[in-house]
């Protein structure tokens, strides 16, 4: 009875001490951030993170799947587009995010294959393979619906959403075409 | 004291939830096999494979929510996240940890989001069903697996969204069991399921016609192989309107487990 007793004291220690590492690692975030969703992700270089392992500079998130031969390059293209329009400064300020919708083919070399083939500059680029339990949590935060075909496919909705540092939501848009909106928030962001 | 110690320690660890699997009370179990949806989906004209799984047997019920925010106070209405639930959620309960007149302690939770759904069946080591689940587990009636080509059963189902809503839901389980022992799939309100986002024609892939109709149109723009299934496409058209941190006072949940 008593090393039980030992045993729970010793096992609600352990919970606090990990809680309050926890805590005290990273100032808490904004209830509005989108980071407040716990999603393990994989980037292109095979570095697993934390959805909130984002968080730092402002962002554009989306999602995407590297065997997509219809839209999927319009999504990077889109977003190469804003690239390009912001100064040399604003560029180093902000970050883009593209979560693929694929977990089960996008593994970190398909990812990796695209930054190359795609000329994605790494250090504002990151493409992320989420948990395949996280994915629908994660496209239905960003506001994405989509679903599998039989046949590889995906039927999917398209949304670039801004984020500022924090993950609170600045823009969002589903005119990957080019939405001045957008691309003027892009810009305030980055300035500020 | 140990007693009080092992209780923060369950705590702790959120053990709030009641495991779930076969022959457990409250799950039913559904063997599964081959199921046409009411929805023509293009690739899959001949139906899909529906593998085994259990099911809760009623809708998550206000008290059973209640005990899942006080052991997780992250999901309590005044500490959630607001991307993962929007102000209405729980907004028919007294207070954040405090139920009142306007939601019975047996009566199903509603004025929940995906997120906060999709929390509560991970804490108890399950998930939410897929559509496929549940429209397969709805299927059914009293004695039969598949009763959707009768058209007495049709009415009565219809027959319920023709109501008005009652401003306080009654007690889960007051249906009977369908044939797999699952209750209040009908009647009682609209659930959740896990690919709620699947339930779109998508407005961006190029090869398909007439993208944007579920969308613009609802229901009746979907493109359905059982055009007699009107329950079945209310809630396609429901769920397909619905965001993630949306709560209405209408859509509950239960969740599953398996295969």
């Amino acid at each position: 009875m008593k090393r039980l007793r030992i045993a729970v004291v010793g096992l609600v220690f352990v919970a606090l001490t990990m809680g309050a590492r926890i805590a005290c690692s990273a100032p808490p975030l904004p209830r509005d951030s989108i980071y407040q969703l716990d999603a393990d992700l994989t980037d292109e270089t095979g570095q697993a993170m934390a959805f909130s392992g984002l968080r730092g500079r402002p962002r554009v998130v989306t999602m995407f799947y590297t065997s997509c031969r219809y839209i999927c390059p319009l999504i990077v293209d889109s977003i190469k587009t804003i690239e390009r329009g912001l100064t040399a400064q604003e560029r180093e300020r902000v970050g883009f995010a593209l979560i693929s919708m694929d977990p089960e083919r996008d593994n970190p070399a398909a990812l990796k294959k695209v930054m190359a083939e795609r000329r994605l500059d790494s250090s504002r680029w990151t493409l992320l393979r989420p948990a395949p339990g996280d994915l629908r949590a994660l496209a239905g935060l960003l506001g994405i619906r989509y679903r599998a075909l039989s046949d590889g496919e995906f039927n999917h909705s398209t949304m670039l959403v801004l984020v500022d540092a924090e993950g609170r939501v600045l823009a969002r848009t589903e005119r990957i075409g080019g939405d001045p909106e957008f691309l003027a928030a892009v810009h305030a962001a980055a300035a500020g | 004291m140990s007693r009080k110690a092992a209780l923060i320690a369950l705590a702790l660890l959120g053990a709030a939830c009641p495991s779930a699997g076969e022959g457990t009370p409250g799950w039913a179990m559904l063997p599964g096999g081959q199921f046409r949806s009411a929805l023509a989906l293009a690739d899959a004209p001949q139906g899909s494979p529906v593998a085994r799984f259990v099911m809760m047997e009623m809708p998550v019920t206000n008290q059973q929510f209640l005990e899942f925010v006080r052991a997780n106070p992250r999901w309590q209405r005044d500490r959630v996240p607001t991307a993962l639930a929007e102000p209405r959620y729980l907004s028919h309960w007294d207070g954040p940890t405090r139920l009142g007149n306007r939601s019975l302690p047996d009566g199903p939770v509603v004025w929940v989001s995906w997120f906060a759904a999709d929390a509560y069946c991970r804490a108890g080591g399950a998930r939410l069903p897929t559509w496929s689940e549940w429209e397969y587990a709805a299927a059914a009636d009293a004695t039969r697996r598949d009763a959707r080509s009768d058209p007495a059963w049709r009415e009565r189902i219809l027959e319920w969204y023709a109501e008005p809503s009652v401003a306080v839901l009654p007690a889960v389980g007051t249906d009977a069991p369908n044939a797999y022992g699952v209750r209040d799939l009908h009647g009682l309100v609209w659930e959740w399921v896990e690919d709620y986002s699947a339930l779109l024609v998508s407005a961006d892939n190029r090869e398909q016609g007439d993208p944007d109709e579920l969308r613009f149109c609802g229901a009746g723009a979907i493109s359905a192989s059982d055009r007699e299934s009107y329950a079945v496409l209310m809630r396609v058209a429901m769920l397909s309107a619905l965001e993630g941190a949306n709560a209405t006072a209408n859509v509950g949940f239960r969740c599953a487990r398996g295969p």
